[in-house]
């Protein structure tokens, strides 16, 4: 009941400063959204990634030549590159795989009817499309002769189509990357932008013939991509790739490798370790705005303990004891955080809804979410309302009776 | 003995500064009794007050509330006995600010738990009593002097308690109000609630059944005297 009347008076005492309580309700309110919506981010987008990286298949491995090194991309210094003989050798050599892209990038210009656009130039073999989940929208694809002998023909992907065609027919067009002309032959379904804000669309593939003579000229080929027929089978696979490159490349046992082969597995722990970190450290940051605000809490409050130290005395006289007094305080700026608190959970649930609307990543909303901000705020108001309300209810009934 | 005591003196400050608000007081009130103290403002007399009322500690000496001896009580339990057996009423009203007469009233019942519909109740009655049926939802800001004082007597009565602590209740408003709110605190000392009441002015001494003068922080003087009958008053009106 002491409870109840205490909550009463807190309204009223809130009502009574309505711009003050609601400049220290914002200091919570602030905290509470931003670490709601720094969680639900951080979750939308790592869950963003999985998904991307599972669309990818988890059944593919790349090889690249260069040391590997923890967590980040291979060190590709001086290590000698790899070249179509590789990319059979593991074709002939290791079993239950479904196809293997021995694959060269370039940047390059397309050119077109007067359109022009810098895109990705890729060069592969047929099986590229299966191993990197590429489906086709119209055309074909590269036929057996194309790909041996090098012909110019291109697959376009949907940003490159877009930008160069815009709603006319593609197919059987010609088109110049520099000096060559390439006849497109197939557009390729398009897949959207990746979690890392890369529009995965805009490229080109031409046969890896080509390639090599026309445009990189070069017969380096830059990374090869397998797919295990079998997901469960990528770990084996993969030693086994280890093993027959170490041989190919005249590795003595034990010495460091110079190339790298990962698995989606591992990219997928990788990238979920490095969203989990900032997610973590989103939510440090959001933390310190709550601490911020559970500070502006304390302050007021020892505010309104020095400018109600007369009421705190007639309410000592009259039959208050101390941990009265020590409830009274403790309520209001509980109360005063939890309204915070609720105001916090409102706008950081609108607000990640709209981001992650906006950015187009999916809301991750579990009740952990709104409780445990809610149990903090609270948290906040008696930790950082506990020292003023003990300062109020430790005071001298006649001094505080005398305070003017 | 309702209240007693035993060679109390208080101190304040220490060394040369030192200064005695009260030195070795011999007092002891009975049930029933309507104790004026009287003096010079720095006699000691609110002092004492404040120590009868258990708001303050002596610096020597013992203080015993119905012989049982209180030096050796923490703040709680100065509360817990302010709350069960003390009312008091100020100078300075010391109502809370935009909180109406009856919610004021209600506030030592609220700290006592009792039920806040026995609490409404309580407090109408003791407005009531004091004379202020009908303002029971004013606010203090709209209440006059006199009728501030009496919301406090209200307060003070309301929890039935044994003694009501009045420092110059009568210093604040005008001799007609004064003279109300003498009356209503006789009519409580009829009711057998003792009185013991801080003034300065003979005229509101006279309502009471014994006046102690102080000094320098001694007693004086402690005289027994027939109190003025407030039927006198009504019968003079009348």
């Amino acid at each position: 009941m002491i409870v109840w009347n205490a909550i009463h008076e807190t309204l009223r005492q809130l009502r009574r400063n309505p711009m003050r309580s609601m400049l220290t309700m914002l200091g919570i309110l602030i905290g509470v959204a931003a670490v709601i919506a720094m969680i639900a981010l951080g979750r939308g987008a790592s869950a963003r990634v999985g998904n991307d990286l599972s669309g990818l298949g988890q059944n593919l491995l790349f090889v690249v030549p260069g040391a590997p090194s923890s967590g980040g991309p291979p060190h590709r210094n001086d290590a000698p590159p790899f070249d179509e003989r590789d990319a059979r050798a593991i074709q002939r050599e290791i079993t239950g795989i479904a196809g293997v892209a021995p694959t060269v990038t370039r940047s390059g210009v397309a050119v077109y009817a007067g359109q022009s656009r810098r895109t990705t130039v890729n060069g592969s073999s047929a099986a590229y499309f299966t191993v990197m989940s590429w489906h086709l929208a119209t055309g074909r694809l590269f036929n057996d002769a194309e790909l041996r002998v090098g012909a110019p023909v291109c697959v376009l992907g949907q940003t490159v189509r877009n930008a160069l065609f815009g709603i006319t027919d593609p197919i059987g067009a010609t088109i110049r990357i520099g000096n060559i002309s390439l006849r497109v032959v197939g557009v390729l379904a398009p897949k959207g932008s990746s979690s890392f804000g890369q529009d995965q669309d805009d490229l080109i593939v031409v046969p890896l013939a080509t390639h090599q003579r026309r445009i990189s000229g070069t017969h380096d080929v830059e990374a090869i991509f397998v797919s295990a027929r079998d997901e469960a089978e990528s770990g084996r696979i993969r030693a086994d790739i280890d093993a027959l490159m170490r041989v190919r490349r005249h590795l003595h046992v034990g010495e460091t490798p110079d190339f790298t082969v990962r698995d989606m597995k591992e990219i997928a722990a990788m990238v979920g370790s490095i969203t989990g970190v900032l997610t973590s450290l989103l939510a440090a940051i959001a933390a310190i705005s709550l601490l911020v605000g559970g500070i502006g809490i304390m302050n007021i409050m020892l505010v309104a303990v020095s400018e109600r130290t007369r009421e705190i005395g007639i309410r000592l006289a009259i039959g208050a004891l101390g941990r009265d007094v020590l409830a009274q305080f403790l309520i209001e700026s509980v109360v005063l955080s939890a309204i915070g608190g609720i105001a916090g959970i409102t706008l950081g649930l609108t607000g990640s809804y709209a981001i992650t609307r906006k950015l187009d990543i999916p809301l991750e909303i579990d009740p952990l979410l709104i409780v445990v901000p809610f149990a903090f705020s609270a948290a906040v108001g008696v930790l950082f309302g506990y020292f003023p309300a003990r300062k109020a209810a430790r005071l001298n009934p006649i001094d505080a009776l005398r305070h003017e | 003995m309702l209240m007693s005591m035993q060679r109390v003196s208080k101190l304040y400050g220490e060394g040369e500064s030192e200064i005695a608000a009260l030195r070795e007081i011999e007092l002891q009130i009975d049930t029933g009794e309507f104790v004026a103290l009287m003096g010079p403002s720095g006699s000691g007399k609110s002092t004492c007050l404040n120590i009868l009322g258990c708001l303050d500690v002596p610096t020597r000496g013992e203080y015993l509330f119905q012989d049982v001896p209180t030096s050796r009580f923490d703040n709680d339990q100065r509360a817990r006995l302010r709350r069960r057996f003390l009312g008091f009423v100020f100078q300075g009203f010391n109502l809370l600010p935009r909180t109406s007469a009856v919610e004021n009233v209600e506030l030592p019942l609220m700290y006592r738990g009792v039920h806040a519909r026995v609490r409404r109740a309580r407090a109408m009655e003791a407005l009531a009593q004091v004379g202020l049926a009908g303002r029971e939802h004013h606010s203090p800001a709209q209440l006059s002097g006199g009728q501030q004082q009496r919301v406090a007597i209200a307060r003070a009565l309301v929890t039935d308690p044994a003694v009501v602590l009045a420092d110059e209740p009568t210093g604040n408003v005008d001799t007609a109000r004064a003279r109300e709110i003498m009356e209503v605190l006789t009519r409580l000392n009829q009711r057998g609630i003792t009185i013991v009441m801080v003034t300065h002015e003979a005229d509101m001494a006279l309502y009471a059944s014994r006046v102690v003068r102080f000094l320098d922080g001694g007693i004086v003087s402690d005289v027994r005297q027939t109190p003025l009958a407030i039927a006198t008053a009504e019968g003079a009106a009348a």
